[in-house]
Order: structure tokens, then C-alpha cells, then sequence
């Protein structure tokens, strides 16, 4: 039986408004009813929440409910479903719809303060329009000198949203988002009757990555943003959709602009993606955009001193200083330069430093990965990852959603990819997909998937993988999942294991990164060991191929240096310079070597769209567009091409591949390779399709047992266990304050057993220094494990404390 | 060829080239329509729709509340509004009753048309126009008029914003009318203000 002819058996025949349809078994009327082109008038009723009937707005009248009877009243037509022979008469035909419709349109403004002017929903408020197309002109009520119920306005339900209870109409769309679809049930009605308010608990805030949601979905100006808070009103607003840029998610948002400045980012709606939620970080966190470190022209380094540019003489000046490193084919120290694009840019600009790296300098020491990372992540990225994506072999949000079982791997959803949690909990209560978990500890973004446990001491997760296939409660099988996050990378055997799993078991296998970038970077060859379109370096065919896409005679034959061989290689003054993109020190697996790497450096140029420490240490600096000034990609972890227009038209705002041409096209001049053979982004994408993906062999994960970890925690120390929540110190959070205190207190978290030893505080040392935290218990943690956020305390935990799975000693602070 | 006088009457000859003169003679004993502007200045009609004004309640705050009605209702697009939250409390600034105020207020003269759409939607009768029609000027910046430049002028009584609602407990008692005096001593130029 085909598809199409199950649908046909379970369709349903009812008659709307005088006009037969026939719609699938189990649709709502209210739903029905869009599909003859009536739009019932509704508050409370949204297609991804549960169906509720708070608000009535929607009645309709019913003279025959399919069994030849009519229903007695009007009814709310978002809670009943179709039947066959059901006869449905809405406002458009019924006087009595209609008349119930303006009766309760009547009874929900009793109340409503009809604050328009100063409401920041007044112009796209489903209330004002609905009272306008389905209300009565005159209230009864305060006509008979009725007086409205108030309460002080606005209270802060989060330091982001903001509440103005006399404005909601009880529609609950907020509590049951919280509660259905993020997992946070922290508000809920209280009280009853008039006072009837959406209310929290007392001693715990309104605590959730997700809660701007509710301002989108509120029908009325109930829930608003604090940041948006009087900004500006829609008609001032133009709206360009985007991807954002906080994670690999590609969550499709809607960015509303007035004036050159982005005012506010609301959710986009791809059914296939993000559906209609995206995180709070995708939301709010813009002001980055806004800070006043923002860099405005090139500088240039004269006599140690950074002073401004022109563009064309910064290209020249850093294309003379890049090519006196000589390059990697001269013999001698300090030959050749780095290339350090970091994991934030658009495919197009990781295209571009791909290039420019094997056209222009004639190297494959290129590595996007400003974080700790390791060869046989390479290898894995170039194995399993790279080409991998629907259709090809690679799982995607709907493998989710339809997974039996989904296993993760060094991956916190909920921190680390909001949308990939979103789907997971949709998955765990709609389709019972169970979800296993490879961590340290049950996380609460763990429970809320109702997911299980799979204990794995930090370093020892590759074991614990292997394991996996003997284990009897755990069904693998061609619909499950595995996703494995980046941090995996740094335990020595995990991701060949991950590898292995996947391919014993028939399972789709998922690599989950943190950056939006960082997979478009793989697939454009932002690797010592990868060519764009996923050709090899050691395949001499794949390297044909490109050398010929590019128009150069020969690419170098071995792989080049990963990031870390490139600091080192900096500091022993094997190479001389480098070009640096978007990274920070203190995200690189180790911050002290690579601030070494920049003071050893010869030579360094750096992108970047705000001061920062590698700006201040470069010999040129070019500023670069931010998302909001160039057209791009950005492809998602499940290999999705994400395109977005450039939302405002900045001259001054050049592309990361506008800058590298640049100076590309002075290293020519000055008979260094050859220029990149594209200007802008546009060209940058046509170039990249035209060079296409390779169809030859793919490289292979070698099956050579890697070594096993050489840092353990020695006598006295426990394991140091660490990822990022999703709010954090991060940069690209910085200017949003009410952002920033709706994250959550860093803690250092161990076992009970552990704790009572410690008491409130705790001073973790490592061997890069220290830090004090309070104490919190995770129940089902090894004694010998703590973990940290990674980025939540002074620089972060890579540069004051030690690098993750390493060992760090507990003590009590306050002993 | 014969002479032009040739076949005309007397009255022709004589009396016609005269009448000719007859509106300029007429004139000449009227009133002097001519407005001797700018030395002297004529009235307006009352409602002529002149310079527009941001008023202010009888305390000095400002009525209007930032909500962009009149940018809005602008056929124009002359006006640009930008809102801001009033505060109260110690460090907090209060411009207008309630929660929201005009922050960036501006009209632009060289679009303005002076319809009067934004004073018919204004919700506070913040917006109101007066007579005052000497809007040139020699460079288009000094047309932009600011807050500053559109706010009526503090009569007595009024004090300056930022301060606290003198008038009464909430913005509802502003907008309703039930305000208490000012300040005794000047509550006939305050009265004379919300007229």
C-alpha cells in the first residue's frame, strides 16, 4: 500500500460553512477549518502545543457533531476533533458563532488594560486584531462604569521577560510551552477567578534557555522582552530572515532591523530545523554587534604602535610581511605561516581560508578548530563527517524525531545544541524515542528528554562506546542515532569507537560541534588533512583534482599542521607567521602556548570584528563584516546548507573573503602563489559549488588502537569533567546584561559523598591554576569526577584551571 | 487706407480709453490688501495648522508616551519617535506618567506636510499644533525639529522632568483628569495650561 492510499482511508469527510473537506482523522475543527479558508479567531490554540480550550474564543457552532445530533452550545473549536458527517457553521455563516465569538471577545477585554500606545505587541497583537475583526465597538462593562482589575506593572518573571498580568487573557500558551515543549514548568497559573495570573515559584526563577519563546507566542503584551522593552514598533521594523550564528543548530530566525541597527531576533519557522523555537542565546544575544570594541578601519603595526590604514595599503603591508615567512616549501626556521580561521565563519569565508592557504601560501596548515581537539579527530571528521548529510548517509533532525533510540556522545543537548534538545524531548514524549546519554552525570537537560544515563569517567568514554553492543537494554539498530559532540575529540579512541558502533550496528551517526561554523570549515577543507568538497589531502587524485579547480600546478602532498603543531611550530620558530581569524586564546587547548605563538610570531595578521588580545598583538588588523553585513552559509551539524542575505548594506564592512583576496592578490603581485580567483561572498559561493564534493574515495578512519590516555588524575585528584552551558562569559554574548543573568550560577558539581567532605565552597586546583565554586550534588557522579562549566568563571576553565580529563585536587574553601 | 479714428463714436474716442482705468482708479481709494510681512504680522486662522507642539501636564511632565502613534498615522514619514521606560525609585527618571515616554522625538519640516493626521491620533493629546508658520530656513539640518525644539514651554508652576508624578498616585489619574492641584500658589497658570 502506498502512501497516498493510507491517507485516503483515514480521511475524514465533514461539512464547513456549507463546504465539504476532507481532512486526515484526528485533525481539529478549528484546523479544519483553514482548509476552506476560514480563519476561526483564536488566543490559546497553536499548532505545536497540546490542545487546551483556555481562552473560547474560537467557538463555532455545531448542528450536527457526526451522529446526526447537534451540540447543545457553541463550541471551542481547537479542542474537538473531526468526525465523519460532522456539520461545522463558523462566524462566517452562524449568528450564533458569531455572537458567542463577540461575547467572549467582550469578556476577555472586562479586564484588558487597552494600554496599546505603550504596549510593545500594539501593531501585531492577535488581541487588537481579533478585537477588531470579531469585537463588539463598545464594553458593556466599563460603559456601566465597570472598574478593570489591576496589578503594579511590569514584574520580572526572568531577568529577560517580563510580565504585565493585567494584560493576559489566560491563554496559557506560555505555561504549556514551558511545560510541553522546553521542560521548564517554572511558571503556572495561580490564583482564581479574576486574579488569575501566570505566576512562578517563589525560589525558583523562571530558569530556561528557551524562554523567549513565550514572548513570541504570547497573543497579547502579557509576556515582553526586557531588552526589547520600548524599542520600537513593528511598522518601524524591516524584518530579513537569517540563520543564527550561536550554534551548529542552524536555527532559522527572523531579524528585525530599524535604522542599520537590529533591534530584536525572533524565531523563524523551518518545520524541517528549528520548527518555531529557537534558544534565548539565538534570540537576545545581538549586542555583540553593538559593543564598542567593535574594530572600524585596517590598522597597521609602525614602530610598535597599531595606527589606522587604508585597506589597500593594510593588503599590501600584510602581504609583504607574509611573504618575508617565506613559505612552506623553503628550507629554514621560521618558513611558512599558520592558518587559524576559527569555527564562526560562513562556509564561503572558510572557503576562502581554505584557499588561501593552499593558493596563496602553499600550505595545508590551515585548522579551524580554536579548541582542544586531536589527529584522530581528523581523521574522523575527514572519515565520517565530511559529505555526510540527508540523504548521504548522515542523520538529520526527522532521524531524530523518528529514532527508536538515540544515543549521545559528549554531547549536552540542552547546553550545546538547543534544537537538537527541542527534537530529542519532542521525540522522547511523541514518538517514546529512548535517548542514552555517555556522560559523567544525569543532567537536568538529560532528564527532561527522559533519557538514561550511561556513566563514563572523563577519558574513559571510548571504552564505555565499545561497550555498548554488548549491552542487552540498548536497542541499536538502523533507526537509531548517534550523536557525538566535539569535546570527544580529546578522549583518545572515542570517536574511532563512535565510528565503529555506528557502523557495526547500522546506526546514523551525527558529529554535533558547538559553532555555526565549524562544520561548514570541514566541509570546506578548513583542515591540514581535508581539501574542500571533502578530497583527501593523502588521496594524490583528490589533490589533482583541486590543484586543477584552483588553477595552481601542485598542492603539497602530506597533510600539514593541526592547530596545536601550528602554535608549537610558531613557538620552536618553524613557521613565521600567522593568520588568525575569529580565536580566542582561551578556547585553544592550551591559551598559554598560543599568546606564546603570538609573541614568538614573526608575522601575524588577524580578522576579527572586535578588539581582542590577537588584535592587539597582529602586525595588521583587518576588521571584518559581522553576519548582519554579508551574505553567507552556514552549514548545520546535520550537513544542511543554511544560506542567509546580508540584512544591511555596509561598504566598509569587507567579508572574511573579501580581505583574504585581498591579500592574496598582493602576494601574487609579489610572485607568491596566485590570487584566491574570487572577490565576494557570492563569488566565494560560486567558486565552492562549481568546485563541487568529491566523488572519489573517501579517506578512512585508520583502525590502529590510539594510544591510551597518558593524563590521568594521580593519587588525590579527581577527573576534571567540563563542558560550556549554553550562557556564559562567551564573547559573542557580551552587551546583553539581561541576557547574561538568566544563566545559570556556575557550580562545581560532585558526588554526595564527595561534598560532605568539602562543605558549601570548593577550590579546585589544577596545574594551570585555580578557582572557588560553590557546591552542588549530582547524584549519580563518580567519586573521583567533578565537573565545572567551562566558560562561566574569570577566563575560562582551560586558562585558570587545567585542560578537561585532566586531574585537579577538591578543597573545601570554607574549611 | 483710411485713418484707425474713422468710423468710431465719440464714446469710443473719449470715454472708453478712460474706463480702462476704471479698476485701477477704483482701487487706488480701497483698503490695501498687501500684508507688509514680515515687518507686520497678521493672525492666522484659529485653527490653521502650523508648528507642531509637545505638550506638557500641569506638573511639567510630558504627555507624550513615546508610542509612535503619530510616525504612524504619518503620510510623510516626517516623524521619528523613540521610546524609553520611565524609572522611579532613587536613581530613576520619570518624563511622563506611566511607563513609557518619547526618548528621540523629531519632525522633519522639509516632509511635513502639516495634515494634522498625527495630532488626530496622538492617544494623549500630547501632539497639538500651533499657528506659529515660519518654518524656512537656510540649510535642511535646523529643520529636523528635536524634542527640545517642540516641547511647550514651562509655564508656571511646571517643573522641569525628570521628576516624580506630582499630580496624582498613577498615570490613570492623568489620564482621567482627577488630578490634585500642583502647587496652590500657581493653580490658575496651571489650569490655564490644561485648557
Amino acid at each position: 500500500m502506498t502512501s497516498s492510499e493510507v491517507e485516503k482511508a483515514d480521511l475524514v469527510t465533514l461539512t464547513i460553512d456549507g463546504i465539504q473537506v476532507s481532512v486526515p482523522a484526528g485533525t481539529l475543527v478549528i484546523r479544519a477549518a483553514e482548509q476552506v479558508g476560514v480563519q476561526i479567531p483564536r488566543f490559546c490554540d497553536h499548532p505545536m502545543l497540546d490542545p487546551v480550550g483556555a481562552c473560547r474564543q474560537c467557538l463555532v457552532d455545531v448542528p450536527d457533531a457526526g451522529n446526526g445530533r447537534a451540540m447543545p452550545k457553541p463550541q471551542a473549536s481547537c479542542t474537538i476533533p473531526v468526525a465523519e458527517g460532522m456539520v461545522v457553521n463558523t462566524q462566517a455563516t452562524s449568528e450564533v458563532a458569531d455572537k458567542a465569538q463577540h461575547g467572549i471577545m467582550e469578556f476577555l477585554l472586562i479586564n484588558h488594560p487597552l494600554d496599546c500606545p505603550v504596549c510593545d505587541k500594539g501593531g501585531e497583537c492577535p488581541l487588537q486584531n481579533q478585537a477588531m475583526s470579531n469585537g463588539y465597538g463598545e464594553s458593556r462593562f466599563s460603559a456601566s462604569g465597570g472598574i478593570k482589575r489591576t496589578f503594579p506593572k511590569p514584574i520580572n518573571i526572568s531577568a529577560q521577560v517580563l510580565l504585565d498580568r493585567e494584560r493576559c487573557i489566560l491563554c496559557a500558551r506560555c505555561t504549556r510551552f514551558s511545560e510541553q515543549i522546553a521542560g521548564d514548568p517554572f511558571i503556572a497559573m495561580i490564583e482564581r477567578g479574576a486574579l488569575q495570573q501566570v505566576g512562578i515559584y517563589e525560589k525558583e526563577p523562571f530558569e530556561s534557555y528557551f524562554s523567549g519563546n513565550t514572548i513570541q507566542i504570547c497573543p497579547v503584551g502579557a509576556l515582553t522582552s526586557a531588552d526589547y522593552r520600548f524599542r520600537s514598533r513593528p511598522f518601524d521594523l524591516v524584518s530579513t530572515p537569517s540563520i543564527a550564528e550561536h550554534d551548529a543548530c542552524g536555527a532559522a530566525i527572523r531579524v528585525d532591523h530599524r535604522r542599520g541597527q537590529v533591534m530584536r531576533r525572533l524565531s523563524g519557522n523551518d518545520p524541517e530545523v528549528n520548527e518555531e523555537w529557537i534558544t534565548d542565546k539565538d534570540r537576545f544575544a545581538f549586542g555583540y554587534l553593538r559593543t564598542d570594541d567593535r574594530l572600524g578601519y585596517p590598522r597597521v603595526r609602525e614602530q610598535g604602535e597599531l595606527r589606522p590604514a587604508s585597506w589597500p595599503e593594510a593588503f599590501a603591508i600584510a602581504a609583504r610581511g607574509l611573504a618575508a615567512c617565506g613559505d612552506a616549501s623553503s628550507v629554514g626556521t621560521g618558513s611558512g605561516v599558520g592558518v587559524l580561521p576559527g569555527g564562526r565563519l560562513t562556509a564561503e569565508d572558510a572557503f576562502a581560508y581554505s584557499t588561501f592557504a593552499r593558493v596563496a601560501l602553499g600550505t595545508h596548515d590551515v585548522d579551524f578548530r580554536s579548541r582542544p581537539h586531536s589527529a584522530e579527530e581528523a581523521d574522523f571528521l575527514a572519515a565520517e563527517v565530511v559529505l555526510r548529510g540527508a540523504g548521504h548517509g548522515g542523520a538529520t533532525y526527522a532521524d531524530l524525531e523518528a529514532a527508536g533510540s538515540v544515543i549521545l556522545v559528549g554531547l549536552e543537548p540542552e547546553d550545546e545544541a538547543g534544537t537538537i534538545f527541542l527534537r530529542l524531548r519532542k521525540a522522547n514524549r511523541q514518538h517514546r524515542t529512548r535517548v542514552w546519554s555517555v556522560a559523567p552525570f544525569t543532567t537536568n537537560g538529560l532528564r527532561k528528554m527522559g533519557g538514561t544515563l550511561i556513566p563514563a569517567t572523563p577519558g574513559a568514554e571510548a571504552d564505555v562506546v565499545s561497550g555498548l553492543v554488548h549491552r542487552d537494554d540498548i536497542e541499536l539498530g538502523s533507526t537509531s542515532v548517534i550523536l557525538v559532540g566535539e569535546r570527544m575529540a580529546t578522549v583518545p579512541g572515542a570517536l574511532t569507537a563512535v565510528a565503529r558502533l555506528a557502523r557495526t550496528t547500522g546506526a546514523k551517526l551525527g558529529w554535533v560541534p558547538r559553532r555555526a561554523g565549524d562544520r561548514g570549515a570541514v566541509e570546506t577543507g578548513c583542515l591540514p588533512n581535508l581539501l574542500p568538497g571533502g578530497r583527501p589531502v593523502g588521496d594524490a587524485s583528490a589533490r589533482v583534482d583541486a590543484a586543477a579547480a584552483w588553477g595552481i600546478e601542485t598542492l603539497p602532498e602530506g597533510p600539514g599542521r593541526d592547530a596545536d603543531a601550528i602554535v608549537a611550530a610558531v613557538v620552536s620558530g618553524e613557521l613565521g607567521g600567522l593568520v588568525v581569524g575569529g580565536v580566542d586564546p582561551d578556547d585553544t587547548s592550551d591559551p598559554a602556548a598560543f599568546r606564546a605563538a603570538l609573541e614568538a610570531a614573526r608575522f601575524v595578521v588577524a580578522l576579527e570584528q572586535r578588539e581582542t588580545e590577537v588584535t592587539r598583538l597582529a602586525d595588521v588588523v583587518f576588521p571584518v563584516a559581522p553576519v548582519t553585513d554579508k551574505p553567507g552559509t552556514f552549514v548545520s551539524w546535520d550537513g544542511r546548507p543554511r544560506e542567509f542575505p546580508a540584512i544591511f548594506v555596509n561598504p566598509n564592512a569587507l567579508p572574511d573573503a573579501r580581505v583574504l583576496a585581498g591579500v592574496a592578490e598582493e602576494l601574487s603581485a609579489l610572485g607568491r602563489g596566485r590570487p584566491l580567483g574570487f572577490r565576494t561572498s557570492a563569488e566565494a559561493h560560486d567558486r565552492m559549488v562549481e568546485m563541487g564534493p568529491w566523488d572519489g574515495d573517501r579517506a578512512t578512519l585508520p583502525d590502529t588502537p590510539v594510544a591510551p590516555p597518558t593524563v590521568g588524575p594521580s593519587d588525590g585528584e579527581v577527573v576534571l569533567a567540563t563542558w560550556k552551558p549554553m550562557l556564559d562569559n562567551g564573547s559573542m554574548q557580551d552587551g546583553e546584561k539581561y541576557l547574561r543573568a538568566t544563566g545559570r550560577t556556575p557550580v562545581c558539581r560532585v558526588s554526595s559523598a564527595v561534598a560532605r567532605t568539602l562543605g558549601a565552597m570548593v577550590t579546585l586546583e589544577g596545574d594551570r591554576g585555580s578557582v572557588t565554586l560553590p557546591v552542588e550534588v549530582a547524584d549519580d557522579l563518580a567519586d573521583d569526577v567533578c565537573w565545572v562549566p567551562a566558560n562561566s568563571t574569570g577566563s575560562g576553565v582551560l586558562a585558570d584551571l587545567a585542560s578537561p580529563g585532566s586531574g585537579v585536587r577538591l578543597k573545601g574553601a570554607d574549611q | 487706407m483710411s485713418s484707425p479714428q474713422e468710423g468710431k463714436t465719440l464714446k469710443e474716442q473719449l470715454w472708453d480709453p478712460i474706463a480702462g482705468f476704471g479698476v485701477t482708479f477704483r482701487t487706488m481709494f480701497r483698503k490695501v490688501v498687501t500684508e507688509q510681512y514680515p515687518f507686520e504680522k497678521e493672525p492666522t486662522a484659529p485653527r490653521f495648522h502650523g508648528r507642531h507642539q509637545l505638550n506638557r501636564w500641569p506638573d511639567g511632565l510630558e504627555k507624550c508616551i513615546g508610542c509612535e502613534l503619530c510616525a504612524w498615522a504619518c503620510p510623510a514619514d516626517a516623524i521619528y519617535v523613540e521610546g524609553a521606560s520611565n524609572t522611579d525609585g532613587p536613581d530613576g527618571e520619570r518624563f511622563s506618567p506611566g511607563e513609557r515616554y518619547g526618548r528621540v522625538y523629531q519632525i522633519n519640516y522639509l516632509r511635513c506636510i502639516l495634515c494634522g493626521l498625527c495630532i488626530e491620533a496622538c492617544p494623549t493629546r500630547a501632539l497639538t499644533m500651533t499657528n506659529e508658520y515660519e518654518l524656512a530656513d537656510d540649510n535642511r539640518a535646523d529643520l529636523i525639529y528635536e524634542k527640545s525644539d517642540l516641547l511647550a514651554p514651562l509655564l508656571p508652576g511646571m517643573e522641569q522632568p525628570p521628576h516624580a508624578m506630582r499630580l496624582g498616585d498613577d498615570e490613570k489619574d492623568y489620564y482621567r483628569g482627577t488630578f490634585r492641584s500642583p502647587a496652590s500658589s500657581d493653580a490658575e497658570a496651571s489650569e490655564e495650561a490644561t485648557t
